[in-house]
């Protein structure tokens, strides 16, 4: 039930991306004595809304949105007006795409759903807004993410080093960073 | 010549006091740890000696091998005072305090007012020792110590004032003479005359303070460690920590003295036909001590503003009420 | 249904008050490991708290990006130190659920059964450690003998006493024996009796019932805030446990309840504990009585892990709470990326909030009842 409210209340925020398909046509049978000819890859693009109900046996969350930043502390609030209460901030570093996603997990007490929001920043000039003026915990993840990817929290209250030492000034988390 | 066999005297039992205060500060550290273990299904001290009787002598030559350490930024003169002045004053109030009939070092006739005046400077060591080391959680603890000890002197007084119009006297030895002939003349549960039926009450105020007035949990809150680290004695180490121990622990065995005295009989037998002696006396004074290490390894720390309620709201008024009553009871009968 | 706040000293709303700076930890008594909490205050009123961690921090999640899959099982007994078990089923869970792994019967209760004994184990410890907390030494050695139980039986069949790493993705490593159900039946029947004694030694003491009554109230929109879960929670009135609202594992089939009481005071949450400890004696007793046979670990388990691409979550709920683990896989034979989601780091997160305008000794109390661990907090 609160899924499908959520589903509609967030699928406005959701980003419209334009998601490249690999569509596989199998070739035509091959004739007596001649080599199978391969199968061909079509690439299509295909528009499609960042919103997803995966499979809760096989992923472990009920909703997967990706949403543009901007529009995070507007999501975030749709989520604590339904009751939800945030489980964790993380992120996650693709260099290949230059690009580092932002994960929250949102879960909630009455009903079992959990709820993934994730946004993509600019990996070289990372910055999402904060939330931590809407769930206070966020406070703490984001400083934390910021500790360990470099993310800015626009508008956090308080981005020095929180797990790492007080002069650090290197990100452990990203995928470049050797010990 | 009387001159110098009093100076003689003297000298003898101020000996005696300073080894019996001494060696109580070492053995009830030991009483402590051994009682501490047993409420706590351990052994504790097993290893130095028959039932670990000579650690208090292995804990006594470690701390004296240390170094007298004192911090950067301490006030030296201060901080080296402070644990001479919780010392002093305990040993001194033992002066008066009749063991036997004829076993007191001096028979003063304000002998109680004496004690409590020099109990009174026992706060003032910790205050000094906390501010001369200038840690914010000793000066915490001292804040603490001073109006704990303000607050559970009222009733003290206020319970031995009533006591001392009951026996006319603040001659302990004359108090102590006054409980003879058995268990019901003792000021506890005096059946005889002149006491009002309020007196058990006042015995347990008396305890509750006492065990405030020397620090004691449940009223630890001068070095209440799980808050305040250690305290007003944070910054000590070594002897300066050991003479401060002594002090609290010479200052528990006045404390269980003056209960023992003023409700318990003193050095009076409890059965008529067995004669008074300094045994009583000890015996009497170990059990009150024995009950305050149980109270200790038994109850958690009360919180600091429930302890000022009790002694204002609770103790206070009750002891007034105990003083009217006595007063009362003396004009009637 | 909240409990009164209590009268905040006038130092927190005036700012200009003179206050100073009292250092609590990284090394303090009433810390219980490393955490530092910077105190504001204001006589011995606290203005403002701000927690400082990272003392323990140890990047464990940069090490999962390093090695293998089953590699990084160790790593899962060195969070919560307390309650290990219950991050090795995490991770396990988070695995097998990437890979695709189903888990035998007999292992499922095994595991449960282990990971009601550490949470029966960590909860004796917290009790002990939270009245020594309060000034109360002696029942700390009590739950210690009864916790020293436990640790010989988990120590039997996972051959470690504190950092455990039992679990295999695909069950455990090593079957419980006859003595273990004995011995646990046994531990059971010793618990029960001495449960009476805990509380009236210790709960229906008058000075602990003053200290935690009414203390520290923690409101549940405050818990919705900073995501705190566990007996913080319950102890708000909210009936939110994992092991009931996501059931994994063989739960469903135990009966038991969540204990929730409605005081979001101190006392609740330190009787939300108590009561726990009753219910995982339940859990265990159904365990040892519903024991299927059969193996106890997968026959297709893989050796080496190489999950689909994609993420993956799994939670469960530990003796502190909800502990969560997303995990990022790449296809490859180890994580892309890690996430371990402690419950503590939530819970500590309001104390902050929650401490402001108390008297140092409530906010110790108050501590104490976030029952913190701190090498699960810096991770």
């Amino acid at each position: 039930m609160r899924l499908e409210a959520i589903r509609q209340a967030l699928a406005a925020l959701a980003v419209t991306e334009e998601v490249e398909v690999v569509k596989i046509i199998p070739a035509p049978k091959p004739a007596e004595g001649e080599e199978a000819a391969k199968p061909t890859e079509v690439r299509e693009k295909v528009s499609q809304t960042m919103l997803f109900t995966p499979d809760y046996k096989k992923k472990g969350f009920h909703l997967d949105i990706k949403v543009l930043s901007a529009e995070l502390p507007a999501a975030a609030q749709v989520l604590i007006d339904q009751g939800f209460f945030l489980e964790a901030i993380t992120g996650v570093d693709w260099p290949k795409e230059r690009q580092i996603e932002v994960v929250y997990d949102f879960s909630h007490w009455a009903e079992l759903c959990r709820v993934v929001i994730r946004t993509r920043t600019d990996r070289d000039q990372p910055e999402v807004p904060t939330i931590s003026h809407i769930y206070s915990g966020a406070n703490w993840h984001e400083r934390e993410t910021h500790d360990f990817f470099g993310v800015k929290f626009s508008g956090h209250p308080d981005l020095s080093p929180f797990l790492l030492p007080d002069d650090a000034d290197y990100h452990p988390l990203r995928k470049d960073f050797k010990a | 010549m009387t001159m110098n066999i009093e100076l003689i005297r003297l000298l003898a039992f101020l000996v005696g006091i300073i080894a019996f205060a001494a060696l109580n500060a070492a053995y009830l550290v030991w009483v402590e740890r051994k009682g501490a273990a047993h409420f706590q299904r351990r052994i504790g001290p097993k290893e130095v000696g028959p039932y670990g009787l000579l650690q208090p002598l292995a804990d006594g030559v470690k701390l004296m091998t240390k170094q007298l350490l004192v911090p950067d930024g301490v006030d030296p003169l201060l901080f080296k005072v402070a644990p001479i002045l919780l010392l002093v004053p305990a040993v001194m109030s033992f002066v008066t305090i009749p063991f036997g009939e004829h076993l007191a070092a001096r028979n003063v006739d304000l002998g109680l007012l004496m004690i409590f005046a020099f109990a009174s400077i026992n706060v003032l060591g910790l205050l000094i020792g906390a501010w001369g080391s200038a840690n914010k959680y000793a000066i915490i603890a001292a804040a603490r110590v001073i109006s704990q000890n303000i607050a559970y002197e009222i009733p003290m007084l206020l319970t031995a004032i009533a006591l001392v119009m009951a026996t006319g006297s603040m001659n302990l030895n004359e108090i102590v003479a006054q409980q003879g002939g058995g268990l019901w003349h003792w000021n506890l549960i005096r059946l005889t005359y002149a006491a009002s039926p309020l007196t058990p009450i006042a015995f347990l105020i008396f305890f509750t303070t006492m065990l405030a007035e020397t620090n004691r949990a449940p009223f630890d809150m001068a070095e209440a460690e799980s808050e305040l680290v250690a305290g007003a004695f944070t910054e000590y180490a070594g002897m300066g920590f050991g003479v401060f121990f002594m002090g609290e622990y010479a200052n528990i065995v006045v404390g269980a003295s003056l209960v023992t005295v003023l409700f318990l009989g003193g050095w009076q037998s409890p059965l008529p036909f067995l004669p008074g002696s300094v045994v009583w006396f000890l015996a009497k004074m170990y059990a009150i001590i024995f009950t305050v290490v149980w109270i200790r390894w038994t109850y958690p720390r009360t919180q600091f503003y429930a302890l000022l309620n009790l002694s204002w709201k609770v103790l206070i008024p009750i002891s007034l009420v105990n003083l009217v009553l006595t007063a009362g009871w003396l004009k009637v009968f | 249904m909240n409990a009164p706040v209590t009268d905040r000293h006038p130092a927190v709303l005036d700012r200009t008050a003179e206050t100073f700076v009292l250092n609590l930890g990284p090394q303090h008594p009433a810390t219980h490991g490393v955490l530092r909490v910077k105190l504001t205050m204001d006589g011995e009123y606290i203005v403002h708290a701000e927690p400082v961690l990272g003392y323990i921090h140890r990047m464990h999640e940069k090490m999962a990006e390093n090695r293998t899959w089953a590699q990084f099982m160790p790593n899962m007994g060195r969070l919560d130190y307390l309650a290990a078990l219950s991050y090795n089923h995490g991770y396990a869970m988070a695995a097998e659920r990437a890979e695709g792994i189903e888990v035998p019967e007999r292992a499922e209760y095994i595991r449960c059964i282990t990971v009601e004994l550490n949470r029966i184990a960590s909860h004796l410890l917290w009790f002990g450690a939270f009245v020594l907390d309060l000034g109360g030494f002696t029942p700390l050695l009590y739950a210690f003998d009864d916790r020293e139980q436990i640790l010989d039986l988990l120590e039997s069949v996972t051959g470690a006493r504190l950092t455990f790493c039992y679990f295999r993705f695909g069950g455990v490593y090593n079957d419980i024996d006859d003595n273990f159900i004995t011995g646990a039946r046994a531990f059971i029947k010793r618990l029960r009796s001495r449960m009476p004694m805990y509380h009236d030694l210790v709960t229906k003491n008058i000075i602990l019932i003053k200290r935690l009554k009414d203390i520290g109230p923690i409101s549940q929109e405050m818990c919705r805030r900073y995501g705190a879960t566990g007996p913080v929670l319950r102890g708000s009135g909210v009936s939110f446990d994992v092991r009931k609202h996501e059931p994994y594992s063989v739960y469903p089939e135990f009966d038991f309840d969540i204990p929730v009481y409605h005081e979001c005071d101190s006392m609740a949450r330190y009787m939300v504990r108590m009561d726990e400890m009753e219910q995982s004696m339940r859990i265990i007793e159904q365990g040892l009585d519903k024991l299927p046979d059969g193996p106890v670990m997968a026959a297709k388990a893989p050796k080496i892990l190489k999950p689909a691409k994609g993420d993956y979550y799994a939670a469960v709920e530990a003796a502190r709470g909800s502990f969560g683990i997303r995990v990022v896989s790449d296809g490859t034979n180890t994580p892309y990326r890690l996430k371990l989601r402690s419950p503590t780091f939530s819970n500590l997160s309001l104390f902050s909030e929650a401490c402001q305008g108390m008297i140092l000794p409530d906010a110790l109390a108050l501590m104490g009842t976030l029952d913190l661990v701190i090498p699960e907090i810096d991770r």
